[in-house]
Parts: C-alpha cells; structure tokens; sequence
C-alpha cells in the first residue's frame, strides 16, 4: 500500500454553521486505487467533509490537496474539475431524459453545439460496457430503470467526467442482495483502475469485506484511522460512539398484560400477502426483515392509510374496520413514519402545533373555537415528559435537533392518548444520545401500558429492545423470536429464508 | 459594550427585515404626503379605502387558498359575476323592495360559494393543479358573466327601494365620521377571518394542510375538507366583492377586475404569505392590499401615467419580496 499514490489530503478542515462546529480540524488522506470508508454516527461529519472535498461547502479553513498540488475548492464545478464526483443518496439525474443524456449531461456536444445522437449512444454505451452493463438500454428514460441501473448511469457519469475521486454515500440502503454484489464489482473495477473510492457506510460488514483502511470521525473531530485487518467490529462501534454498546438500552419496567392488538390474514396490493400476529399492552415488538419486506406497508394498512384487501383488525378483542388514518386514531392507533421530514412533522410549524394536530377536539369548544391556554399547558407538560431540548413550545420543529424531531412527531400521539403505537425506523438520522432518549420514551410508553410496535432494520436495536419479535419476508410473517432466543443470526436467517 | 452595539444593530436590522412591509407602508404614505397635498385628506383616505374593498375580499379569499398550498385565478371573474347576480335580481328579477335586501345578499354569497366548490372540486375530486383548474373556473364565469346581460353592463335604476339601498350604502358612510359602510364591513370580515385563522380548529389546520399535506393527512386529518373550503370561502368573498363595487359605483359590468387575480397574488407575496402553501397571516396580507393600493392612489395623485404605474409596482413587488428572501436566508443560519 506504500507505494501507491497519494490522492487526497485535506489538512486541518473546520467547518461551521452559524456557531456551531461541523467540522474542527479534522485531517483526511487516501490513496489512489483505494477504497477507504469514512465512518462516524449521523452529525459526525462525514457529509460535511465529503461536501467540503466536493465544493458543495466551502471550507472556513485547512487545505486540501488533490493528486499532490493544493487544491482551491470553493464550488461543485470546482470540484469536477479536480476529478472529484460524489454518488449521493438521492441521485441527481435528469428522470425524464435518457441514460446517454443522463451520462453525458455536461458535454451532450461533445464541445460542439449540436448534439450528435448517434455518437451521444455510442459513446454511452462504451462507459456502460466497461463497467460491465452493456445491457442498459441506453435509449431508455432513467425513471424506467431501477434504483440499481439508475446507480450506475450515476457511477458512469461521473467515469465520463474522469472522476478521480469518488464517493459513495450510503450507496447500498436502496439496494437488493444481489444488486449489492454488483455494485461491489463496479466498486473493485474503479479501485483497480486507480480510481480512489471513498466509502461512506453504516453497514459495518460491508466496510470489512470491501475497505482497506478506515477513518472515524465524531462529533467533527477526527477520531482514528486504521487498516481493516487490525481491527474487529466492537472496537470500530466503541470507537464511533465512544462508549460500550450495553449502555444503549435502558432497562425497561413494564407488566406485560392484555392483546391489545390482534392482526389476522391482513393483505392489501403485492407487498402485504398474508400477515398474522398480536401485541399485548406493555410490550415492545420488533419488526424485522430485509428492505421490501413488507413491514412498513403492513403498518400503513394498519394504520389506514393504504386500503385493506382482506384479514381482520382487532383491537381488544373487538373486531375493527379501519380505512383512513382518522379511523385509526379513534381507535388509539398512532405511527411514527420513517421518513419525518416528509410524514411525520410540520417543519415550518412550531411544536404546539405539531403535537396538537390529532386531538384539536379536545382543545377547542364545540364550534371550533381553540382554547389556546389548554393547549399550551399541555404542549409544555409534553415537552417537559419527552424531555424534549427547544426554548418553548412555539420553536419551530425545523430548529430541533433529529432527536427532538423524532419526540415531537411521537408527542401528538401521546397527546391523542393512544394505546397502539408504531415507530418506523424511529432512530434513523438520529445520534446516538437521542437513540438512548428515544428508547426512554418508548419503555416509558410501554410502562404506561400501551403497546409498541417497532420496526428497525438495526439488528442491535431490534434485540436490545424487543420483548419479542417478528421477521417478515416477502410480505408474510416468516417468524416469531422470542427475547431469550433473540440473536443476528437467528433473525438474518429468517429474514432471507435460510433454515 | 461593542457587543451590546453590534447586537443593537442586529436587532434593527432584523426588526427591518421582519416587518419590511409594514415599513414600505410608512414609507408609502410618508412619501405620499409630503409629495401630495390631495393625500393625506379625510377624502381621499376615505375614497381609497372604499374603493380598495373588493381587491382586499379577493385578496383575503387569495389568502385562504394560498395558504393551502394553492391559488385561485377565477377572484377577478367571481367578482363581476357576483356584481352582474346584484344587478339583474334587482333590474330584471323584479327584486325592489327593501326586505328583499337580505335575498340578493344571500344569493350572491351562495353563489360566489357554489363557484369555489367547483374550483374546490376540480382541485379535490378530479386531482387537478389548482393554477389549471382555477384558470378553467376563471374562463368559465368570466364568459358566464359576459351572457347574463349578453356583454352589456347594467345600470341601476334609481326609483327601486333595493337600487336606493346599494347605492346608499355604497356612497355613504357612519353619519358624523363619515367611514364608508363598505369599510365598516370589511374591518368586519377582516377581524373575523383575523380570528378564525387564529383561534379556530378550521384555521389552524388549513395552514397546517398547507404547510405539509402528507404529515397532516397521517395525523388523522381530512385534508380534502379543508383545502376545498378555502375555494369555497374565496368564492363567496369574491362574489361580496362583486356587490360592493356595484353598490359602489352604481353598475355592474361583466368585464371588471381583470387581472385582479394577479394583484391579490401579488398583495398576499408582499404580506409575507408564501405561495408554497403553509405561511401568511391575516394582517400582513391587509398591509400588502394597502400597499398596492396605495401606490396606485399616489401615482395617480402625482399625475403619473398609467404605464409607468404598473412599473413602479412591478417593482415594489421585487422589492418586498427580495427583502422577505434575506430575512429567510438569515433566519436559515
């Protein structure tokens, strides 16, 4: 590895947003024909780097070199020129253009006015082949290929432009099993053309099998950077969160009693088949199972917010028709979705408004007048139980910090008082002090009596917190685990139907 | 010490950027006085706030929908339909006795009502973008309008009991201030509308719809509801519109308020509402109506010509809005 060359150093890079530090002093190097993973929790600044190195920030100081000359980086059209393409997570390409346009969208000419189709195809296609998908259509719009395809004419478009550094944000989160190994292939072709491959991952077997060294960085410092074979996974997570895992989970003191909720035979369009299992007041299940599994879906029929077609919903024991959200909530049914941003909160709309929205009724006369004092009260005793960090209750949820935003889009439905809850992925984007926060609440809401219902595609949450759990493949119920069977290797087998 | 300055200094800075259109309306009339002696008259402020009243209905109607995320180009339509209804039930439909006062006031308002459920529909029910399906809805009752009378305007008699009606209450005002009636009614639906987005589940959730319609319809809420009521409430303001100005001028014509819809945009962008839906309120958007209103009124005042007027807007427009973009872009930071 010591002689291979040296294609980036950034030196001393500090970063800040408003006051606070996104990055301070941190130091970062890798070699041509490398693949080197930059891990950290979320808010470590991995992305910040990543965006300084790309020109989408701009430093507020340190250097960086590229290929041994320093570098002046300023903006992203800086950055292509220094060789430097990032493959974020959403992809930027033109959806309703073709994949040679999608691949060649800044030299369509090839320096000349006109466009020449046939030499765009033509050209497209020689990048696709090299990287071993001669068997994309090159004539097709991207928004008919599939996530994977739409990956690689991402990769290929930054091989046109002679990227010499390329970096991979979380390339595998939309990715099938299959469609990872191929990316794997393309990944090692890059590397062994000298390409230098930085990898930003939370999938820590991935980084072991592919990386050959590793930086960590937290909280916009830099912790260490190692080689791949000195290390074990233990050693990688105490060095990212800087303490033991066991801590994570706090101990929960909740009696276990009645079925609250009783879900039989339940089907609805082709990701929910057939789904059968019960939760009791008290309890804390977990939903495992691979991406497309069908475990959010089945919670979106339950929650009524896509139609049943088929099975039974019972609540209590008493049988329940539940066709929109509304219905759902009546019935003391909340969710928590995965993606916040989108579903779960008001961004722009303070934190009394988002933690009221489901039970105005409760804080308004008959005709619709707000009683304003009740609703503050409330909204203050929430934010003072959820311990949630904002100046009052009319921050805008936009202010708070994932954590928060997390307990605040839980809030309206401990507001509405209900008994069924559902946490979609409730951790992703979170740090890891709010993961412990956010687990508190649900131990509390399970304490309290209600019933939780958790899917995480994080293994360690799953069995740190579950008192049992459900794998779902394929739209169905492949298995039931209960606490004292809970390991990985149970749960991946089910998960991919391995006996 | 020079912290405290540079916070001070912050602090104007900031009060400048957050309450820029109330500062362009004291600018406004500052300059309006000292450059007009005709402005700062009880007359003229009188005049203009009269004649300001169906621009600041639609406006107010604009807000609503907008709020939702949407927009509604038929106001200026509603307006002359709502204006052409007054008339003919009480020229041709024989509706002159002063009892008969409370029916045409109804029937406008149904009808300006009805109007916005059909532009609410096409947004709810047929999943139309609500710039088309309102621009169906403007196109639709502005030829309505047109065929009621055949393109004619009609002028109000002056021997009906319900034409002496309108036209007293239109040109009058509260005996001894002289405050146009027409003002009184609309200082009236403006604290209303003020309370109702301010103190009621109705508008607290429209904003709410406005500002993320997946969030809201996953906390249990019938978005559709509310976002086709804002149509329907602008519909009938709009057609309130309509009857005032005929009261006010003593004809309604089918071709009034063009383009009005693009004033009410522009009064509710330069109050602050923002047309993504989910931002404005109630007395920003009323500043924004008199800031339009009162260019206009000093232009005209000043001799300008009417060209060059629509200019200057244009460009006080720009102004307000550039000034909204920095205090947005430093309240991100």
């Amino acid at each position: 590895m010591s002689n291979q060359r040296e294609m980036i150093r950034m030196d001393g890079i500090s970063k800040a947003f408003g006051g606070v530090a996104a990055l301070d002093n941190v130091s970062f190097q890798a070699l041509a024909g490398e693949i080197h993973a930059l891990i950290g929790e979320n808010g470590a600044g991995k992305s910040t780097l990543m965006k300084c190195l790309a020109g989408a920030y701009e430093k507020d100081t340190g250097k960086i070199y590229i290929d041994g000359q320093e570098a002046e980086i300023t903006n992203p059209r800086q950055g292509q020129d220094q060789g430097i393409s990032v493959i974020y997570q959403e992809f930027a390409l033109a959806k309703d253009l073709t994949v040679a346009e999608n691949i060649f969208i800044d030299s369509l000419g090839d320096g000349k006015g006109l466009v020449n189709r046939k030499r765009l195809k033509q050209r497209a296609k020689e990048v696709l082949e090299k990287m071993g998908f001669g068997d994309i259509d090159v004539n097709k719009r991207v928004a008919d290929l599939t996530v994977a395809y739409q990956q690689i004419v991402e990769i290929c478009k930054a091989i046109s432009r002679n990227a010499k550094v390329m970096v991979f944000d979380e390339p595998t989160a939309v990715l099938t099993n299959r469609e990872v190994e191929k990316l794997f292939d393309v990944i090692y072709k890059l590397r062994d053309s000298g390409v230098c491959v930085i990898y930003i991952s939370h999938r820590l077997e991935e980084i072991f099998r592919i990386c050959s060294r590793i930086t960590v960085l937290k909280d916009g410092k830099n912790v260490d950077t190692v080689n791949v074979k000195d290390i074990t996974e233990k050693q990688l997570v105490t060095m990212m969160i800087g303490r033991d895992l066991s801590e994570l989970f706090p101990e929960r003191h909740a009696e276990i009693k009645n079925t609250l909720l009783e879900v039989s035979g339940l089907k609805s369009g082709k990701m929910v088949k057939d789904v059968s299992f019960h939760v009791k007041a008290g309890e804390v299940v977990g939903f495992a199972g691979l991406v497309g599994a069908g475990r959010t879906e089945t919670m979106r029929v339950i929650f009524g917010a896509d139609k049943p077609e088929g099975g039974e919903i019972r609540l209590e024991g008493k049988s329940v028709k539940i066709n929109t959200p509304k219905k759902a909530i009546k019935n003391g049914i909340g969710m928590v979705p995965e993606d916040r941003k989108q579903q779960g909160l008001l961004l722009d709309m303070p934190i009394k408004i988002n933690g009221t929205m489901s039970s105005l009724q409760d804080f308004s006369s008959a005709i619709g007048i707000l009683n304003h004092p009740k609703e503050n009260r409330k909204v203050e005793e929430m934010i003072g139980v959820l311990n949630i960090k904002a100046r009052s209750y009319k921050s805008k949820a936009s202010s708070l910090s994932g954590g928060n935003q997390q307990k605040v889009a839980l809030m309206k439905w401990m507001i509405s008082d209900s008994k069924v809850i559902i946490f979609d992925e409730p951790t992703r984007g979170v740090d890891v002090g709010a993961k412990v926060e956010i687990y508190r609440v649900m131990n509390e809401l399970a304490e309290r009596g209600a019933a939780v219902i958790m899917i995480s595609s994080e293994m360690p949450e799953i069995i740190g917190m579950s008192d049992r759990v459900y794998v779902m493949r394929n739209g169905t119920i492949a298995g039931e685990v209960e606490k004292q069977q809970l390991t990985e290797q149970a749960l991946i087998n089910l998960s991919m139907g391995v006996s | 010490m020079e912290e405290r300055l540079n916070n001070r200094q912050l602090n104007i800075k900031n009060m400048l950027l957050k309450y820029n259109a109330v500062l362009i309306l004291i600018a406004l009339i500052i300059a309006s006085t000292i450059l007009s002696d005709a402005f700062f008259t009880v007359t003229n402020i009188f005049n203009l706030l009269r004649q300001l009243v169906p621009m600041t209905l639609a406006t107010l109607g604009m807000l609503l929908v907008v709020l939702t995320g949407g927009i509604d180009l038929s106001v200026g339509s509603v307006i002359a339909m709502g204006g052409m209804i007054t008339a003919i039930m009480i020229e041709n439909a024989g509706m002159v006795s002063g009892a008969s006062m409370i029916v045409i006031l109804l029937v406008v308002l149904g009808i300006g009502f009805l109007i916005g459920c059909m532009s609410g529909a096409f947004v709810v029910v047929l999943k139309m973008a609500p710039f088309v399906a309102t621009l169906a809805t403007m196109t639709i009752i502005r030829g309505a309008a047109y065929m009621t009378s055949n393109g004619q305007p009609i002028r109000l008699s002056t021997e009906y009991e319900t034409s002496k009606m309108m036209v007293k209450f239109g040109s009058q005002g509260i005996p001894g201030i002289g405050l146009p009636w027409p003002v009184v009614l609309i200082i009236l639906v403006i604290v209303l509308m003020w309370f109702v987005m301010r103190n009621t589940v109705f508008g607290r959730l429209v904003i709410a719809s406005g500002s993320n319609e997946t969030a809201v319809r996953l906390a249990g809420i019938n978005v559709n509801k509310y976002k086709f009521l804002a149509y329907a409430i602008c519909g009938m303001l709009c057609s309130l519109g309509g009857f005032i100005l005929t009261s006010r001028v003593a004809v309604a014509s089918p071709a009034v308020s063009t383009g009005m819809e693009l004033d009410a945009i522009a009064a509710c962008v330069i109050g602050g509402a923002s047309l993504m839906g989910g931002k404005g309120t109630v007395g920003n958007t009323i500043i924004g109506v008199l800031v339009l209103g009162l260019i206009t009124n000093v232009m005209t005042l000043l001799s300008i010509a009417a060209y060059p007027q629509q200019i200057i807007k244009g460009l006080i427009i720009v102004l307000a809005v550039f000034l909204q973009y920095i205090t947005n872009k430093e309240g991100a930071y």
